[in-house]
Order: C-alpha cells, then structure tokens, then sequence
C-alpha cells in the first residue's frame, strides 16, 4: 500500500502514549520479561477482538462473544486436554454453530444483537455443564507455544504481529475478505450482482468463530486451567477494541491492524491503572474513561478532517 | 439499423409483465435490444421504466411472458447496470468494488488486475478524470462516484459488457463530464455494444439514442427510430390522453403571503399550492425544510405553526401500536394540555370529532390504528394535521395508494379548509391532485423550473417543464 490509513494514526498514538506513560512509572516494565508481562493477557484479547470485527464487518454485532470464548476455553481444558480428537470435534462443531447462526440472522432477518444475546447465555450454560468449579489443565503444546521464549522478543508480541499480518492479509487483502466487506458497505449491491448475502454472512461468522476459539485456546494457554466465567469481560473488551482501532459499527469500515493495537491498548490500560495504584474497585470505571478520551480524540479528528 | 437487425438481439422480451399484488406494474411488453443499437426509454414516473429495466438485469422475475437472453442469463450475457440509486460499497476503494460484479477477480493478483481494469475503463469514459483508483469511494465526491459507477459498466472483465443500462447516468455530472459520457456511448455502440439510456434530459436522448421506446402506464405505447420523434411530439406522447376536466374555478385567494421560502416558493393564506415535477427533484425536501424552519423552537409550547401530513405512512406517518384517537391526536398534544398532563377528556373528544368531519370508517377510536384500511389511516393523518389549527398544511404526496372514493373525500375537505383561510402546500406526482391546486411549482433538480397558475396548469406544461428541453446543458 502506497499510502497509511490515517485512521491507524490515532491508536497507534494512544499505544505509544499509554506505554511511554508505564514506561515512565516503571522502568523495570522495559525489558524482556516484562513486555512479556504486560502484553501476555493482550493474545486472547487481540484474538477475541479479530473475531468481533468480523461480525461487525458485516454490520452486525456479537454479545456473545464472551461467553463463546469462555466455553471454548472449558473445551480446552476438558475435551482437548483429554480426549483430544473428540475436543476437536467440539471445537469444530463450535465453529459450524456460528456460521449457521451468521446464516439463520441473514435468512430469518433477525437482529444480531438479540440472536447474539441468546447465545450468550447457550455458551455460558454448556461451560457451566463442563465445568461447575474452576479446574480442568491446559494441554500441554497449547502451553508450550504459549509461554515459549523466542530469542529478543516475547511471545506475546510475536503472536500480536502474526496476527495482525494474518488478519491484515484476511480481510484487507484477499477477494473473499474485500467480498464480506463490501457486504457490509452495500448488502443490497452485492446481492444483486449475484452473490449469496446469506453464504457470505455465514462465511464471515464462521471465522468469527474460528477466531473465537483460538482465543480460548489461548486464554487457556496461559492460565493452565478454565473456568465458565473465565472470559465474561472480553464481549466488551472485543467490542471497544474494535472501536479503538478504528472501526466503526456500521459500513464495513474496519481495520484488522488496527483491532490488534486496540486490544493491546485495553490491556495496556489495565496494567497502567495498577501501577497507578488505583484500587480494583475503581479500574473499570478508570478503564471507561480511557475508552471515552481516546474515542472523543477520534471524533475531533474526524470533525476536522470533514472540514 | 438494418445491418443490426441481422445480429441475434442481447435480450428479447416477448409479452413480459409484472404485477405486484393489484398493481400491475408493467403488461406485457414485447421489446428486443440488438448489438449496435442505443434504445431510449422514457416516460412519467410509474411508467413501467424501472421494472423493466429490473426485469431485464434479472433483479425480478416477470409474473407473465417470458425473457431470452444471448447467452444463458444475464450476467453471462454481458447485462450490466448502472442504477439510479448509487450501488457501491462506499467503505471499499474503487479498484475493490469492482470484485463485486466481476466474479473473476480472484488469486493473488487480483488487485493488480481490478486496477487496472478500472483504470483503463475510467481513462477511457471520462479522459482526464483525476481519480485515484486506491481512494476509498466515501472520501469522493457524488459525480467522481458516478463516474466509478459508469466507468465499472463498461470496464473489461468477467463476461465483456454486451448490454449497458444507464438510467440517469448525468443525473450529477456537469456538462463536460456528461458530454464524455455521450461520446463514449456512441462510441461503445459502434462497437457492436448495446445501450439502454434514461433519462429526463430531452437533448440527451436524442444526442445518443438510435430508438425511443416510450412508455406509459405498465405498456409501451410507441417505439420508433429517434429520427423519427420531435421533442414536443415526445412529451405529448408520454402524457395521458388530455382529460377535458372542468376545473372548478375558484376566487384567486388574496390574503395574505404566509410562506416565503429563499426558493422562490410562496402562498397565500387560503391557497392551494402545488408542488409538482419528477419524483425525488427535491419537492419533499423543500416542504421539510419549510416544515422544520416553522417548528424546531424547542420552546414551542401553545398554538402550532404548521402540520405534515406523510405520504409514507409506515415510515413517517402512523404510530402503528397505539391507538386510533392517540394516532390523531397526536400533533395536537399541546393543545390538549392541562397543569402538565393530557386531557384525556378532551383528547377523546377530539378524537371523535375528527372521526364524524372526516368520516374515519370505525366504531370505536381506541381500537388499533392497524386495524384500518390503508385509505382510512391516510383519514387519520389528515385528521392529526388538520386538528391542531395550524394555519399552514404541508403534505408530501399523502394519496400514495389510496382509493378513489377517499381521495375525493379528501379532495373535498382541503377545498372546504383552504376556503376557510387555511394554506396547502401538497406535493404530488399525480395531474390530477395538481389540476386541483391554485397554483404550481414545477420541480427540477431541486430547484423552482416554472410556476404555473390557473388554466396553464395542464398536464403538457407540467410535463415540459419537469424534462429538460434545451439546447444547453443543465
């Protein structure tokens, strides 16, 4: 690409200035290990992150994204870890629910964010039923690739770059991926031209599902055990990533780079609350305020750009 | 045309039609476009155009005859469109939309090969046009979009383009730009190509067409080579048959001017005044304008300045959960108030007030508003508007699918209203409702064309004034 989408300008700026400011409050954080720190917990996120952009890409949204990522995640810890072609399966199975559930909202004309609110409770319910009390183990390759310790630097950056390159590749780059854009951009042109609006919304949600469970997979990676409840916090974690790297809810206007550096901004912003010393009770809210300075940032730039 | 009329046609329409519920919206029309031919389709609004143009591109089926294309279907035998409505994903660049038709962008060079496909189809159409093929289509202005749109019709790829359709390609292009366009169309034809243009720019048309079809009421009631046309011949062809209708004449209001608009719009107290022209020429935004300018004061409170009356009823119109008497009362709350709260007393008067004067066929006003007929909740609208008092009315072609009986009831109502000092203004695509109107304002891309008053209101005038007729461009 010839030119840089001005609309990475401004997470790339808020990354840069939450990690200067950790930098600046812990010196220590600059260093191998802990990058490794800082960025661990952002895999997951990011990965959560890439799959809500896919459903929002194609102007809908996922609530249950959380909850999906939590069940996956008891998935790994059970099935995987102990029979692992039957955890594979379930897995796969996981992934086809999604595009059938992308599908059925397309056929039926339902709307994402009731289908998807649904869903939420199936995915926390089936967890639940895998595992009452936090437990199960991680098996042990997912930890293995997890926690390796490649020369110069940290497996969570390397993993953050893979995937923004792969998601990059996925949507920006490749016809299928500029195809489920444009079915968010003008549903009805893509329609008429011949393609399967249905086909293509299931496609998108199937890699949303896809992504989904690697998210969980990871998460369990670095945890070593799951819990049903592991991962409530990521359905708006995911959602506000996306915001942050530029989407936007509706048009098909999203950026996969762009969704990855939002991801590591949240988790950025939690660690740099604790350094603050700030007590867990008041974290969320504190958390609110970043997303809202950084979005008020982004609507002031746009307002001027529009001039 | 007689060396084409040897090439097998791109697409024949034999008896075609299409109905949609009672309507029938176009009936049985027999039509074959050849190679080297650029056919014109005009008509008034709900002629029949824009079905039969979705029927040859295959958006819909047709209910009766029957369709044969070159090849198998559409896409396969080069029918491309270029719609009214802009058809690109606006979050895409312009060399991405053109994966959208074109199913044989694919592999890792897509990309490469998409802009360059574009490139050439825009540096052929519209030399010197300046645009980027990496720019996202959001950040262009409404004619570069338009110039994608076209330059996509006739970029190479895919099944080559055999059949183009344009309907109102200039619609936002200036004069250069659209004069590019018609070169190229002639150019394209002689090539071997085939052209289906529409257009309401009577000099485009015969600038380019080698045929007009002219179209009226859901039927083609002339086709003949454009040489054989004249512009007045053309106009007087799409009109009706003139309907020798007395009109009923009325004492030229003279009260006093209530409206005013920078426009050029104005009326009288007691006057009826129309708003005609072309559907979607920026009638309706006009009346909005007015519309909102009379009551945006978030202070209002009392006495209402001026009502609407919606002819999209689901979108704009009816509250479809409540009731029929909470429907009508609806623009006159303020009216209805005491210490803070609604008079419910008053408002069921209110309601049943207007169910005697406009004659709302229901027994009981609490029932659903969704349990009247389309006509009798149109009834309800008029009653929403007309029971605030406000002195100034303005409608947005409120008869869309009423009856006949309703609408003379109706007609009858703001006859008796306007007599009693109030002003209409009413938007409307049909000549009758306008032929009821005191005076007229002819509507062409969004501006005042020409003002008719009294007996020039006929339906000629209005014709020749909605299309554009002169030499010089627009």
């Amino acid at each position: 690409m010839r030119r840089i989408d001005i609309r990475l300008l401004l997470p790339v700026l808020s990354l840069a200035l939450l990690l200067g400011a950790v930098f600046w409050m812990q010196p220590r954080a600059m260093s191998y290990t802990g990058l490794n720190l800082l960025f661990n917990l952002a895999v997951p996120i990011a990965l959560a992150t890439i799959a809500q952009m896919l459903v929002i890409m194609v102007d809908d949204i996922d609530l249950s994204m959380g909850t999906f990522v939590g069940f996956c995640a008891c998935v790994t810890a059970t099935f995987l870890h102990d029979t692992p072609l039957l955890g594979a399966l379930v897995l796969l199975a996981a992934v086809g629910a999604y595009a059938a559930l992308g599908a059925l909202i397309e056929m039926r004309q339902l709307p994402a964010i009731v289908v998807t609110l649904g869903m939420s409770f199936v995915w926390s319910g089936l967890a639940v039923l895998m595992l009452p009390a936090p437990g199960g183990a991680s098996p042990g390759w997912i930890t293995a690739v997890m926690k390796a310790r490649p020369p110069l630097v940290p497996m969570a950056i390397v993993a953050c770059v893979l995937l923004a390159v792969a998601s990059h590749l996925l949507v920006t780059r490749s016809a299928l991926g500029t195809l489920l854009r444009a079915v968010g951009g003008n549903a009805r042109s893509v329609a008429r031209s011949g393609w399967s609006v249905v086909g293509l919304k299931a496609t998108a949600y199937g890699l949303a599902g896809a992504f989904g469970v690697l998210s969980g997979m990871a998460l369990v990676g670095l945890t070593t055990s799951a819990d049903a409840n592991i991962a409530l916090r990521y359905t708006l974690l995911s959602i506000a990533g996306v915001i942050l790297g530029g989407g936007e809810f509706t048009g098909g206007r999203v950026s996969p780079v762009g969704a990855v550096i939002g991801a590591l901004t949240l988790t950025l912003a939690a660690s740099f609350l604790t350094f603050l010393h700030l007590s867990p009770d008041w974290q969320i809210g504190a958390q609110g305020v970043i997303l809202i300075l950084v979005l008020a940032a982004r609507l002031l730039v746009r307002r001027r750009a529009a001039r | 045309m007689e060396t084409s009329a040897a090439l097998a046609p791109v697409v024949r329409l034999a008896g075609a039609g299409r109905s949609f519920g009672a309507v029938r919206a176009l009936a049985g029309v027999t039509l074959a476009v050849s190679p080297g031919e650029c056919l014109a389709l005009v008509g008034h609004n709900g002629a029949g155009k824009s079905t039969l143009v979705n029927i040859v591109t295959g958006v819909i089926e047709p209910s009766e005859g029957e369709v044969r294309y070159l090849a198998q279907g559409p896409r396969e035998s080069g029918v491309r469109s270029v719609a009214q409505e802009l058809s690109l994903a606006p979050n895409l660049t312009v060399a991405e939309n053109l994966r959208v038709p074109q199913r044989d962008l694919r592999g890792l060079t897509w990309r490469r090969t998409a802009r360059g496909r574009i490139r050439a189809a825009l540096d052929e159409v519209f030399p010197g046009h300046g645009i980027d093929t990496e720019s996202i289509v959001a950040d262009l202005t409404l004619a570069e979009r338009q110039m994608v749109e076209i330059a996509m019709a006739f970029a190479t790829g895919g099944p080559a383009p055999r059949l183009v359709i344009l309907d109102e390609p200039t619609s936002s292009l200036d004069a250069s730009r659209a004069g590019q366009l018609l070169d190229h169309v002639r150019r394209f034809r002689s090539g071997g190509g085939a052209v289906i243009f529409i257009s309401h720019i009577l000099h485009e048309v015969f600038a380019v067409a080698t045929r007009i079809v002219v179209m009226r009421d859901g039927g083609v009631v002339d086709d003949r080579p454009a040489a054989g046309f004249t512009r007045m011949g053309l106009v007087e062809a799409m009109g009706h048959v003139a309907r020798e209708e007395a009109r009923t004449a009325r004492a030229a209001p003279g009260g006093a001017e209530v409206v005013s608009s920078p426009g050029g719009l104005r009326a009288r107290a007691g006057e009826i005044v129309g708003l005609a022209g072309l559907a979607g020429h920026g009638q309706a935004e006009a009346l909005a304008r007015i519309y909102l300018d009379r009551t945006s004061d978030w202070r209002a409170r009392g006495t209402v300045p001026a009502a609407f009356v919606a002819g999209d009823r689901a979108r704009d119109g009816v509250m479809p959960l409540w009731s029929i008497a909470r429907n009508t009362s609806l623009a006159a709350l303020s009216l209805l108030r005491r210490a803070g709260l609604l008079d419910q007393g008053a408002e069921a008067r209110l309601a049943s007030e207007w169910r005697e004067r406009i004659g709302i066929r229901t027994d009981d006003t609490r029932r659903p508003i969704l349990s009247l007929s389309g006509g009798n909740q149109q009834k309800v609208l008029f009653a929403r508007a007309l029971a605030t008092g406000a002195p100034l009315v303005l409608m947005d072609d409120p008869m869309r699918g009423v009856d006949v009986g309703t609408k003379a009831e109706v007609y009858e109502m703001i006859r008796v209203e306007a007599a009693a000092g109030r002003t209409f203004l009413w938007y409307s695509t049909e000549v009758e409702e306008m032929s009821l109107c005191d005076r007229v304002y002819v509507f062409r891309n969004g501006r005042v064309a020409t003002e008719l008053a009294g007996d020039e209101i006929t339906e000629e005038r209005m014709l020749a004034a909605s299309f554009e007729m002169g030499e010089a461009a627009a």
